[in-house]
């Protein structure tokens, strides 16, 4: 959703609602404003107003700005303090997670109604594939019409989408769109619609690639189509390069797969200010190898690689990563992996941001469990399963490691030690 | 300096000592071997601060001095030298080098920056080298291999009376293996941790020279924090890692066990690289052992999958176990007997892997537990 700005926008005719759509059958569907949406949605006191969900404390991000907020400059990824600067008079609001998986639960159905084929990107996104429902549900555009029907009419929210032959053309139409709007993108005009666009609007180029190309005198994805491929391998390399020169000619072969899997499960934290104690540091892997463990576990799968990322105050980032012997999902592993990373990486310096990551995913179920040498038969898997149990059932806060509880209580820092 | 030395005495010396040169020098002195000659004979040294060699060699010495120059050059020199004389003379910041009809001139780096090599630490007694040689590398393939683990990385070797015993284990395997030495104090008992890698060169290297290695490990006196081997005119030092907190491994043998099975150990080895070819990297085999004969299988039901049956005599309920195979392989290759006894307690614990003689008796002094991959939750 960060890109949005990018991208120039128009009531073009070509590619409006009612252009060529019939081989265009890849949807790619975006929630406008989505979290602040959700948040208008439940309190209409707020609505016509600059809405600003994010993180409040003095390092948080914007998460979601509604349009209003919007019109200042206000955008997702900002520093909220930033965002305050712009928009003083905007409601600041802490991300409610729960509300805005049950609102992302309630919109993806509808397009499950429509085709089995959808690949939620994120709470927010996905891609549908409407090949199959055409002949029950009419052209792509009319499908796009019914679903932006029925999120408005059933969930009072809006939504923009993008209607092509591929998935990166249908994610830069959705864009286009924005906000509360419908594009589509003919097969005979891909290239005209894809050319004119600032080489940015590709997936896979960012403010760095894009700085690199223009000063190869790059600017639209035309000058990138008609770039020599050995020029363009100089300047961001092979792989790229090969990648970069297909979307450029609207090639995307990528097919809607609903079976979106992870490759990765990780968490990080920015701290409030940059942190110098290891024991906080300690503290805070901790907390993210728990969370991390959760979601993994809750997602039945383990992971063979463990990483961990570490943010100095200057910026600099350093990633370090160990293979296991044996996958795991438990949190006490991976804590004492990314310990053991951080121990020997010793920066000694303040840390901005601490990250846990786990790769090398596979289910769980049937998954080989190399057994260790003297580890308890029932060890920190089964006390983590139980603490999952619990959790499920009276929530999260009701049981963790012992030494985050003062992080959860302040009030027990103060209290005197026990005689 | 100016020698003559005979070609094989001099490429064995350099080999010996360049092995254990650092691959990345902290300081570039320390990529070199010291050549040092006094009173006909030539002693060759390297140290990187951690391990240190030295082997003597006899010359005949016209002039006595050192010199020092690249390790890794000298090495490969000697190694393609002819079988002829070698005469090597310091001639200002150069050693000449003729062999035949071949010469070399190689700069040298100054003698004066070279560090002290350590002393060897106190003679604790003496070991049959081959048999030495040996025990090591059936103890030192269970060690482990990540540097971040570094307790794991060792040998635990405790002196005990007249009894040598290494351990080492990785947390997945566990080797113990006791053998009778020679203490010059009988009453001796120490207990150091020696760095797995080192031990199990250096025991490889000495052992087939024959006769006595030499062990020096001292407790509370100089040399402490050190361990040195000697057969021969070689000498080995190795820094000692901290075994302070190394855990009471032994007792992680199970006391006794459910079930048994007699295998021949080049049969069974033979049949888990082959089954185990469908393995991937964290998957098993599969053990089943039944009063039939003994069946091994790897692989999923998406995928390749293999399995073969062999003769083994098995006593007990029958049972399937997982190992990694490369494990398993690790312990059967060192049991240095025909039959192996496997013993069991169930497909969750530990399993032990003995040596055992032609009557099926298990042959003392030698036990590999290996813990089993659990297949399913």
């Amino acid at each position: 959703m960060g890109r949005s700005q990018s991208l120039p926008r128009g009531g073009d005719p070509r590619f409006g609602p009612d252009a060529d759509d019939s081989d265009s059958p890849i949807l790619h569907v975006d929630m406008d404003a989505f979290f602040a949406a959700v948040e208008v949605r439940r309190r209409p006191e707020l609505r016509g107003k600059a809405v600003i969900v994010g993180g409040v404390g003095p390092r948080g991000v914007v998460s979601s700005a509604s349009y209003e907020a919007r019109r200042y400059g206000v955008r997702s990824a900002m520093p909220t303090s930033q965002a305050r600067a712009r928009c003083p008079h905007a409601v600041y609001l802490p991300p409610d997670f729960s509300a805005y998986t049950a609102a992302s639960r309630a919109v993806m159905q509808i397009f499950r109604d429509v085709t089995p084929l959808v690949e939620p990107l994120s709470l927010d996104e996905a891609f549908l594939d409407v090949t199959g429902a055409r002949r029950l549900f009419g052209s792509p555009a009319a499908i796009a019409r019914l679903i932006r029907r029925r999120v408005a009419d059933e969930q009072a929210l809006t939504c923009s989408v993008g209607v092509a032959p591929s998935k990166f053309l249908a994610k830069l139409g959705s864009t286009r769109a924005k906000p509360d709007g419908l594009l589509v993108v003919p097969p005979g005009q891909v290239l005209d619609f894809l050319h004119p666009l600032p080489v940015d609007a590709l997936w896979g180029v960012g403010e760095r690639a894009a700085e690199t190309l223009r000063r190869f005198g790059l600017a639209t994805v035309g000058d990138l189509a008609e770039a020599p491929l050995g020029m363009l391998r100089r300047a961001v390399g092979a792989a790229s390069a090969a990648h970069l020169h297909e979307l450029a000619w609207g090639r995307d072969p990528r097919r809607v797969s609903p079976e979106h899997v992870d490759k990765s499960i990780g968490a990080e934290v920015t701290f409030d200010a940059d942190v110098a104690d290891p024991l906080e540091i300690r503290r805070a892997l901790l907390a993210l190898s728990a969370k991390v463990g959760v979601r993994l576990r809750g997602s039945g799968q383990v992971g063979r690689t463990v990483s961990l990322k570490v943010r100095l105050a200057d910026f600099r980032t350093v990633n370090r990563s160990r293979t296991l012997g044996v996958p795991t999902d438990t949190a006490r592993e991976m804590f004492d992996t990314v310990w053991a990373l951080y121990t020997a990486l010793d920066p000694g310096e303040r840390i901005r941001l601490v990250g846990v990551r786990v790769e090398g995913l596979a289910p769980a179920q049937g998954a080989p469990r190399q057994l260790t040498l003297g580890a308890p038969e029932r060890g920190w898997r089964e006390a983590e399963a139980v603490a999952d149990a619990a959790a499920a059932r009276f929530g999260r806060s009701v049981i963790g490691p012992a030494s985050l509880l003062a992080d959860r209580d302040s009030r027990r820092k103060e209290n005197p030690p026990h005689p | 300096m100016k020698f003559r030395v005979e070609r094989d005495a001099l490429a064995e010396a350099v080999a010996w000592t360049a092995k254990s040169l650092p691959n990345r020098p902290s300081v570039p002195v320390l990529a070199g071997v010291m050549l040092r000659v006094t009173d006909g004979n030539l002693r060759v040294s390297g140290f990187d601060y951690e391990v240190s060699s030295q082997v003597t060699v006899e010359v005949q010495g016209d002039a006595d001095g050192a010199a020092l120059v690249s390790g890794r050059l000298l090495a490969e020199i000697t190694k393609a030298l002819p079988a002829k004389p070698v005469d090597i003379a310091a001639v200002g910041a150069h050693l000449e080098l003729v062999c035949g009809s071949a010469r070399f001139t190689l700069p040298t780096m100054p003698v004066e920056d070279y560090p002290a090599l350590p002393e060897m630490p106190q003679s604790a007694g003496t070991v049959d080298a081959a048999a030495f040689a040996t025990a090591v590398a059936q103890v030192a393939v269970a060690a482990g291999r990540d540097e971040t683990l570094p307790m794991m990385t060792g040998v635990r070797v405790e002196l005990s009376g007249s009894t040598l015993s290494m351990l080492a284990t990785d947390r997945y395997r566990l080797a113990l293996r006791e053998i009778q030495w020679r203490p010059d104090d009988p009453e001796v008992s120490i207990n150091a941790l020696v760095p797995a890698r080192t031990l199990n060169d250096t025991a490889k290297a000495l052992g087939p020279l024959g006769g006595e290695v030499t062990l020096a490990l001292a407790q509370g006196a100089a040399g402490e924090g050190m361990v040195g081997l000697a057969g021969g005119t070689r000498r080995t030092t190795s820094r000692l890692l901290d075994g302070a907190n190394y855990p009471p491994v032994r007792s992680l043998f199970p006391a006794t066990h459910n079930a048994e099975a007699r295998v021949p150990v080049s049969t069974l080895i033979e049949v888990v690289k082959r089954v185990a070819l469908v393995a991937e990297r964290t998957t098993p085999v599969l053990l089943s052992f039944s009063a039939d004969g003994l069946v091994v299988e790897a692989g999923g039901s998406e995928e390749a999958r293999a399995s073969e049956a062999m003769e083994a005599t098995f006593t007990g309920e029958a049972l399937t176990i997982g190992f990694n195979p490369q494990y398993l392989i690790d312990g059967l290759a060192n049991l240095g007997s025909q039959t192996a006894m496997l013993s069991f307690v169930d497909a969750f614990k530990p399993a032990v892997i003995s040596p055992a003689g032609e009557d099926g008796e298990v042959i003392p002094g030698y036990r590999y537990l290996i813990m089993p991959i659990r297949v399913s939750r």
